[in-house]
């Protein structure tokens, strides 16, 4: 038999229309591969067995009981894994921080109700970068994950847990969210797709904050088709959300199943490429480059000269929200409570620094620092104040080079996977991994990396980042699609086939 | 440690107060401000509560939008700007009562700007400039236990109930206020009875200071007379009833005005009412005061009332309780003195109940202005919190209109069933009251006339000032039952 955890979304729900394979077997295929080769990966904080099997089997009686006219969730029975970000009631959601650990939420994400309506059994929650913050899945409090490509590599961040478990094999899907690039950095450095939607075109109701201006759940997969069936799936408006987009939304999955670029205007930013760039990504970008023009597209060069400023302003703004979003846990009503040492009677401000002080990483504590002093009567203006005219700057860029073409296009990431611990004590190496994806956020546009081929210096996969204007997700998958296809010819089959296998536990 | 105070009039014959008032209001919207709770008032604790109130990870606001046209409505009453585009803040700093540990609020873009209230104290006008209006959402409730105060201090374990977290508050926050002299804490009285009144009457708040849905914060400060420049100046918080906003000004004026008497200065700091004593004390001092980081809700869209929502909430306010009160005043045959007063004395309604339930409007505004002010005070309640309905008030003075009550029985009648002793008719006939009969009074009189005969004989000359003596014996033999007339009479007759 087919190993099912080789198969892509779209064709394992195809094989569970026609009743090939259960939705039990396939979930169990993906558990079972999540016990093997996990302990390697550590791309999970929780597996939650009995809820996926127990799911898969309601999704198998919905496609049993299913009439031929009866449409059914396109998904439905294809398991998927959940980044530890989003609230699953019942099941641990931490964010990947020790202020957390062990705690249940009372109710499900927006995002996490609707993979449940469409019969998704969720496997597990994946690792993360502690509150997204970070680019290597290093700052975790719960260990780093491992780059299904290179153990001894990162897999990116914030979300390597589910580019790890997709790239790994143990989930065909996974939600990821993207703040800085925290989707599509993991896709490149791991071989995935990864899609941040426009700001508002998923709902944020039940995902942990980081910066609520910039923060956006999308999908992680295989192939772009995938992405677009789960794009489909989680997006549309959230009355409980109030920055959630009011519209309604074309059919991703039909973009991505009509590629095409014969007339596309094709922007190259000439901010996104260049100097510090790793020649490999930079020579991977370029080949996409020749392969649209040999496919009837028309590049044209944009400049966006104020994404230079993009990380600094980056950098005020998402700190100072986080301060503010971060400040709830406080062991007043749930999570980690800490006693300070030698105080008889503790007040509560004393217990409420105590467990901040053991809960809270290195990494958060930096940025809880940064964003209250950036937020601090006196330098608002200079901070916070400047960093959003900074951001209307951007969005004015992108609005200039949209006149000049359909879609931006830039490498992903400036480099691939680096080695566990190279950057860890380095936190602006750490952040340049995001130069090229932290746009986006700030303009609220989407995104998407699709993968570009691996670099000839390091074998390691690099990744081509595509970007459209607002509400234009559907452009993404349309012209990602004809990428992947173009790209698919010139290999001769998929980037990850050329993965090495990994050594499975007994 | 004692406080010295100065006397109220002789330091505002010296000092001009500035008075500031920020008044907070829970709207009466059915749901919270940000989520779909409920807002009703004595739930048990933390039942009425949601991943969004409760500042759960993952949850995000959602604004109420009958909050917003309260607002609105709010503002429009008095006089005010809407914003056609403003935003919510988040004001940061920790406390357990505080879900997120921050509140959203508004910063520099508050909902209604530049409004004024106008008030009436002894005949002169005065107008209240309001500053601003704006929309927040209301703390968690902290409960210390173990104290001898109920206050943190001495405490030894707090709980917290987030059933109020969230709820939809007011605030409204008035100019300095100058030129009130003497009157400061008449008009700070005033000032807040009117906002109570403008506010039920656009039934957008339940607004009963004794639950907390109406509090009041008390700013003032005191410049030498003449002086331009501003003094230093307190905020005495959470005073929650009219009367206790009249004795917070009065005392923090004494107080003030002593110490700078005494050439000390007034620490600029937030104060606490004691509703026993009338006095305030320190407490955290604005002068180290923290630095709440504000910057815009990043959770929530901006709001922008559309105009025509704005006048179509014009064009639903009530008429303006001034009006309504002029017309109320008419039909019963007040004048504007009797109306101030009753207003001011915060019993103006109490009244036109009492009317309502059959009692004459002088014998109505009588009783409640004439007696049971007085009553309150010297049990120290606010006079509607006194044991005693409207309609008992009304059968009182139904008996008094009758005959089968003196002015003097009535009141022990009122006063016993204020203590708590029973209805109307039932205090009246265990205690065996009622007026003295013809030949009663006749014993009563011919007695109080033998024994002082010296009196007697000065009524028979004609004097008839000696008459009052005797009265008086009268009264005292018949324990108050006798009607002061026909005794009058009686005694010119049984003298001569």
């Amino acid at each position: 038999m087919t190993d099912l955890t080789r198969l892509s979304a779209t064709e394992l729900a195809a094989a569970l229309t026609s009743g090939d394979v259960t939705s039990v077997e396939v979930t169990q295929a993906h558990l079972d591969r999540i016990a093997e080769v996990d302990p390697a990966l550590h791309a999970f904080l929780a597996v939650d067995s009995d809820g996926a099997l127990s799911q898969a089997r309601a999704a198998d009686q919905r496609l049993a009981g299913a009439g031929s006219a009866q449409s059914l969730p396109e998904l439905l029975g294809v398991p998927i894994a959940v980044k530890d970000i989003a609230t699953t009631k019942g099941l641990t959601t931490t964010a990947g921080s020790r202020i957390l650990e062990g705690w249940v939420p009372p109710y499900d994400a927006t995002l996490v109700a609707k993979l449940r309506a469409a019969g998704l059994p969720i496997l597990g929650k994946t690792n993360m970068d502690e509150f997204a913050m970070g680019s290597s899945t290093e700052h975790s409090a719960y260990g780093p994950t491992h780059n299904p490509w290179d153990l001894e590599r990162v897999p990116g961040g914030s979300g390597g847990g589910s580019s790890a478990a997709v790239a790994g094999f143990e989930a065909p899907l996974a939600i990821g969210t993207d703040t800085g690039g925290s989707i599509r950095q993991p896709a490149a450095v791991t071989g995935t797709v990864g899609v941040k939607p426009t700001y508002g075109g998923v709902s944020r109701y039940g995902l942990i904050a980081l910066a609520s201006s910039l923060d956006q759940a999308g999908p992680v997969a295989r192939t772009v088709l995938d992405a677009a069936l789960l794009h489909d799936v989680i997006a549309g408006h959230d009355p409980m959300d109030s920055t959630s987009i009011d519209t309604e939304w074309p059919s991703m999955a039909d973009a991505a199943r009509h590629p095409g670029v014969d007339g596309l205007r094709v922007g190259v930013v000439t901010e996104l490429g260049g100097e510090g760039y790793q020649p490999g990504a930079r020579q991977r970008f370029e080949e996409v480059v020749e392969l649209l023009v040999g496919a009837g597209a028309d590049v044209v060069e944009v400049s966006c000269p104020h994404f230079r400023y993009a990380m600094s302003a980056y950098y005020l703004i998402l700190p100072s929200e986080a301060s503010s979003n971060l400040a709830r846990y406080d062991a007043m009503r749930y999570g980690l409570r800490v006693a300070p040492d030698g105080v008889a009677e503790p007040s509560a401000e004393q217990v409420m620094a105590a467990t901040r002080e053991a809960g809270f990483g290195e990494e958060v504590k930096r940025r809880i620092i940064l964003g209250t002093f950036a937020l601090s009567s006196g330098y608002y203006d200079a901070y916070y104040g400047q960093a959003q005219k900074v951001r209307t700057l951007i969005a004015r860029d992108f609005a200039a080079a949209f006149e000049q073409a359909d879609v931006l296009i830039s490498p992903t990431a400036p480099t691939t996977a680096f080695t566990i611990g190279e950057k860890y004590d380095d936190p602006l190496a750490m952040y340049l991994n995001d130069i090229a994806t932290i746009p986006a956020n700030l303009a609220g546009v989407p995104g998407m990396s699709v993968p570009s081929g691996l670099a000839p210096e390091d074998g390691l996969p690099v990744g081509v980042q595509l970007l459209a204007p607002a509400l234009e997700d559907a452009r993404l998958y349309t012209v990602g699609a004809a990428v992947e296809r173009l790209l698919l010819d010139s290999w001769g089959g998929p980037l990850l086939d050329r993965a090495p296998a990994l050594e499975v536990s007994a | 440690m004692t406080t010295t105070l100065g006397a109220y009039d002789d330091v505002l014959d010296r000092y001009a107060p500035v008075l500031g008032l920020e008044t907070h209001v829970e709207l009466g919207t059915a749901t919270k401000l940000f989520c779909g709770c409920s807002t009703a008032f004595g739930a048990p604790p933390n039942t009425q509560v949601c991943p969004t109130c409760l500042g759960l990870p993952g949850s995000l606001p959602v604004t109420n939008e009958a909050a917003i046209e309260f607002t609105v409505k709010i503002g429009l009453a008095l006089h005010c700007e809407i914003a056609t585009w403003c935003r919510f803040a988040r004001k940061n700093y920790f406390y357990p009562d505080m879900p997120k540990d921050y509140q959203v609020s508004q910063y520099d873009e508050p909902l209604c700007t530049d409004g004024y209230l106008d008030v009436v104290v002894g005949g002169e006008a005065f107008r209240v400039e309001i500053e601003r209006v704006h929309l927040e959402e209301d703390t968690g409730k902290s409960l210390h236990v173990g104290g001898a105060t109920g206050r943190i201090h001495g405490a030894t374990h707090s709980l917290v109930d987030y059933n109020r977290a969230g709820i939809p508050l007011v605030e409204i926050v008035t100019r300095p206020v100058q030129g009130t002299g003497h009157k400061a804490a008449e008009v700070a009285r005033a000032y807040v009875t009117e906002l109570r009144d403008v506010l039920r009457d656009l039934g957008v708040s339940d607004v009963r200071m004794e639950q907390g849905s109406l509090r009041c914060d008390v700013n003032l400060s005191l410049m030498p007379a003449g002086a331009t420049q501003l003094g230093t100046r307190t905020e005495t918080k959470n005073v929650n009833s009219l009367r206790s906003v009249e004795r917070a000004v009065r005392h923090e004026v004494e107080r003030q005005g002593a110490r700078l008497d005494a050439g000390e200065r007034v620490v600029q700091e937030t104060r606490h009412f004691h509703e026993d004593s009338g006095t305030t004390s320190p407490g955290r001092s604005k002068e180290e005061a923290q630095d709440y980081r504000y910057f815009p809700e990043p959770d929530l869209v901006p709001l922008a009332p559309a105009r025509e929502l704005v006048e179509g909430l014009r064009a639903t306010l009530p008429e303006p309780p001034s009006v309504r009160r002029a017309a109320f005043a008419e039909v019963n045959g007040f004048t504007a003195i009797d109306l101030e007063q009753m207003v001011n004395a915060g019993v103006l309604d109490l009244v036109g109940e009492t009317i309502a339930a059959g009692a004459s409007p002088t014998k109505s505004k009588g009783w409640w202005l004439g007696y049971l002010v007085g009553r309150a005070n010297e049990l120290d309640v606010e006079v509607s919190e006194l044991a005693i309905t409207v309609a008992q008030v009304a059968r009182i003075s139904e008996l008094e209109d009758s005959g089968e009550l003196t002015n003097k029985l009535a009141r022990q009648v009122a006063d016993a069933v204020i203590a708590g002793e029973g209805d109307v008719d039932a205090v009246i006939e265990s205690h065996g009251w009622k007026v003295a009969g013809e030949d009663e009074l006749i014993v009563a009189v011919d007695a109080a006339l033998a024994a002082q005969p010296d009196i007697a004989a000065k009524i028979r000359d004609g004097n008839q000032g000696a008459v009052g003596p005797i009265v008086g014996a009268v009264m005292k033999a018949t324990g108050g039952a006798a009607d002061a007339t026909r005794a009058r009479e009686l005694i010119l007759e049984r003298a001569s």
